[in-house]
């Protein structure tokens, strides 16, 4: 009976922040960095929205954001609320699916100014999302953070707000299938065509071939310590491929390359014509 | 602006009329590739369009920046709101410093097939607004199988004479010496990153020696990817011949023609025989009042020019993919033996 009384110091998680996790597009990087670029002369970071959607299991997948210009002087902050409101709704017009997730900010870790715009930002969307990035590197490796806030009360009192730091998802598969080697460099002079792209896989994947038989052979003949999880990797592998008889794979392959050497002599044929056609077509006409 | 040396005043620069070079590179950010990926596949099979934001620095095209265009849709309202949103958003972006000078547009394509009357209007249109400007194109469809269908485009610039004074009969096409592969120019692409991102992509790149692009691209089934292809290919090629056909009725009527006159002709000259023995003064050897005299309109060659464009272009794919075919499937081959 008694602790329902006392006043207790307790954290209001907001709802569903529990075991939250989010997932960062690699477009949301290269929008913050080019932004951080592009900063005015006093402003000593940047700060921005996150726009993306909640997934069916709770992660949120942060997919776009965009900078909002802020003013900041002695602890205090001052964003521009007509200029998010009005990015926001052309945003909403491309793509009405991608609403607020949270803000970000550069620099290192939480400020104090933090609190202010994490507040206006809770107001537009239930347990916003903190995204910091370094752009000073400071911190070693880490340089991309996300957190959410946590209240901390006592009683009906609200003390502070505590932020905490949450999973962050940094695979990047759309930048992979873009390829790093080209978002990685400053410069690339040239886009890799069909085959250029076709003969660096295969060279990754001879590699790959290479150090395994060098494993393979090291462990059979003692070298190194045999790995169950790799053996086992390996065997399901090799039992992924189909077994056929050599009759029947020389027919499937053989039967697969003539039907593409059809296709190029098609192709080939149709621009001949092509050719021809055009010098009848100047032709002909000298009536 | 080849280079404006600095010592020369802002009017002096802008009162000298510069014979632009040639544009010869277009140098794009890897954030706009991002986002024209973004956008494009988000939407895809449905097709998108957008604006490309950058700089025109000598005969590199810089594209710095872009953003997206909503689904348009037919209707004056939505068209002018359209236009709003376009200026809002350039004001917007340029409240963050982002180069707000529109340097041409992006759209998506479905397996290539962008060469048509719309594209050409389009870039007419910017080209009165921009000196320079470029189209970019992605197709979505391409890239499940690792490669970066990404293509600058540029109308050249006897087409576009030649579009504007809507010249497309036989005889100023042979004056010009043009033909179908002269619409279009294609201009390398080369992208830039900033020293930033380039240091936080390195950082989180994955270890693994293979990405989802070497996966896609050692994909063994193009098979749907080529029957399409085949399939649009045949299409074109009916519509070619459509347009052959066409060709071949105008001329069968300008023959015919030619024979009514020289029939018209023939009788007029013996008529004016039978009046000189008459001592009557000849009638004119011309009557333009004669519908037969009135020429008939050759049919714009410009459909049969683009139509031919996409032709090639649908060869060049299939030749593509059963080349990188060709090797998955030596490459199975090589790995079975082993």
């Amino acid at each position: 009976m008694l602790t329902t009384e006392r006043t207790v110091l307790q954290f209001t998680p907001t709802p569903s922040s529990t075991s939250l996790s989010a997932k960062v597009h690699p477009l949301v990087i290269f929008n913050i960095c080019d932004c951080y670029v592009r900063r005015s002369d006093q402003a000593e970071r940047v700060i921005g929205t996150l726009l993306g959607s909640i997934l069916p299991d709770g992660t949120v997948d942060i997919c776009n954001s965009y900078a909002v210009p802020h003013n900041e002087s002695s602890g205090q902050v001052a964003l521009d609320i007509d200029y998010h409101h009005n990015m926001l709704l052309s945003h909403q017009k491309v793509n009405p699916k991608e609403v607020i997730v949270g803000w970000y900010s550069t620099g290192l870790g939480v400020t104090g100014g933090s609190a202010l715009i994490h507040d206006f930002y809770s107001r537009e969307v239930p347990s916003p999302i903190h995204l910091t990035v370094d752009t000073g590197f400071r911190n070693g490796d880490t340089a991309i953070k996300a957190y959410v806030s946590v209240n901390l009360s006592l009683g009906e009192n609200q003390l502070a707000a505590q932020f905490q730091e949450i999973p962050l998802d940094l695979r990047m598969v759309e930048a992979e299938r873009v390829g790093f080697d080209i978002l990685k460099t400053t410069t690339v002079d040239k886009l890799p065509n069909d085959l250029e792209g076709m003969e660096t896989s295969m060279q990754r994947l001879l590699v790959l071939i290479d150090d395994i038989y060098k494993y393979v052979d090291d462990v059979v003949e003692g070298r190194a310590l045999p790995d169950n999880d790799i053996g086992r990797y390996l065997a399901e592998a090799v039992s992924s491929l189909p077994i056929l008889s050599p009759q029947v794979f020389d027919k499937l392959v053989n039967d697969n390359l003539q039907d593409n050497l059809l296709l190029l002599y098609l192709s080939s044929i149709t621009r001949t014509q092509l050719s021809l056609a055009e010098k009848l077509n100047t032709a002909a006409q000298i009536l | 602006m080849a280079n404006p040396a600095p010592t020369r005043s802002f009017l002096q620069v802008a009162s000298t009329e510069e014979v632009a070079p040639p544009l010869r590179v277009v140098q794009i950010e890897g954030l706009v590739v991002l986002k024209i990926i973004k956008h494009c596949k988000e939407f895809s099979p449905a097709l998108v369009t957008g604006q490309l934001l950058g700089l025109d620095v000598g005969s590199i095209l810089e594209v710095t920046n872009c953003f997206p265009f909503p689904i348009r849709e037919e209707d004056e309202e939505i068209e002018a709101d359209g236009a709003n949103y376009q200026l809002e958003m350039m004001r917007c972006l340029r409240e963050v410093n982002v180069d707000n000078n529109t340097v041409g547009w992006y759209q998506s394509t479905l397996l290539g097939c962008f060469q048509t009357v719309e594209l050409i209007e389009t870039f007419m249109n910017y080209q009165e607004n921009i000196r320079r400007c470029v189209c970019i194109i992605y197709d979505p469809s391409r890239s499940n199988q690792g490669v970066l269908a990404l293509k600058a485009l540029k109308l050249s610039d006897s087409f576009m004479e030649l579009y504007r004074n809507n010249n497309f009969v036989g005889e100023k096409l042979r004056e010009k010496n043009f033909s179908w592969m002269d619409i279009f120019e294609e201009i390398p692409i080369k992208v830039s990153n900033s020293a930033l991102i380039s240091a936080f992509m390195t950082g989180l790149e994955a270890e693994t020696p293979v990405s989802q692009c070497d996966f896609d691209r050692l994909q063994l089934s193009a098979n749907p990817f080529l029957e399409r292809n085949v399939e649009f290919l045949i299409e074109c090629m009916d519509d070619l011949a459509l347009e052959q056909q066409k060709f071949q009725f105008h001329y069968r009527n300008l023959s015919r023609q030619q024979a009514q006159q020289q029939a018209w002709l023939q009788k007029r000259r013996s008529d004016n025989m039978a009046r000189k023995t008459a001592g009557e003064e000849p009638l004119p050897e011309e009557d333009p009042s004669n519908p037969i005299f009135k020429p008939i309109p050759e049919p714009s060659r410009l459909d049969s020019f683009l139509i031919t464009n996409q032709i090639a272009n649908y060869c060049n794919q299939i030749n593509g993919v059963a080349g990188q075919s060709f090797s998955r499937l030596y490459l199975m081959k090589a790995l079975h033996e082993k």
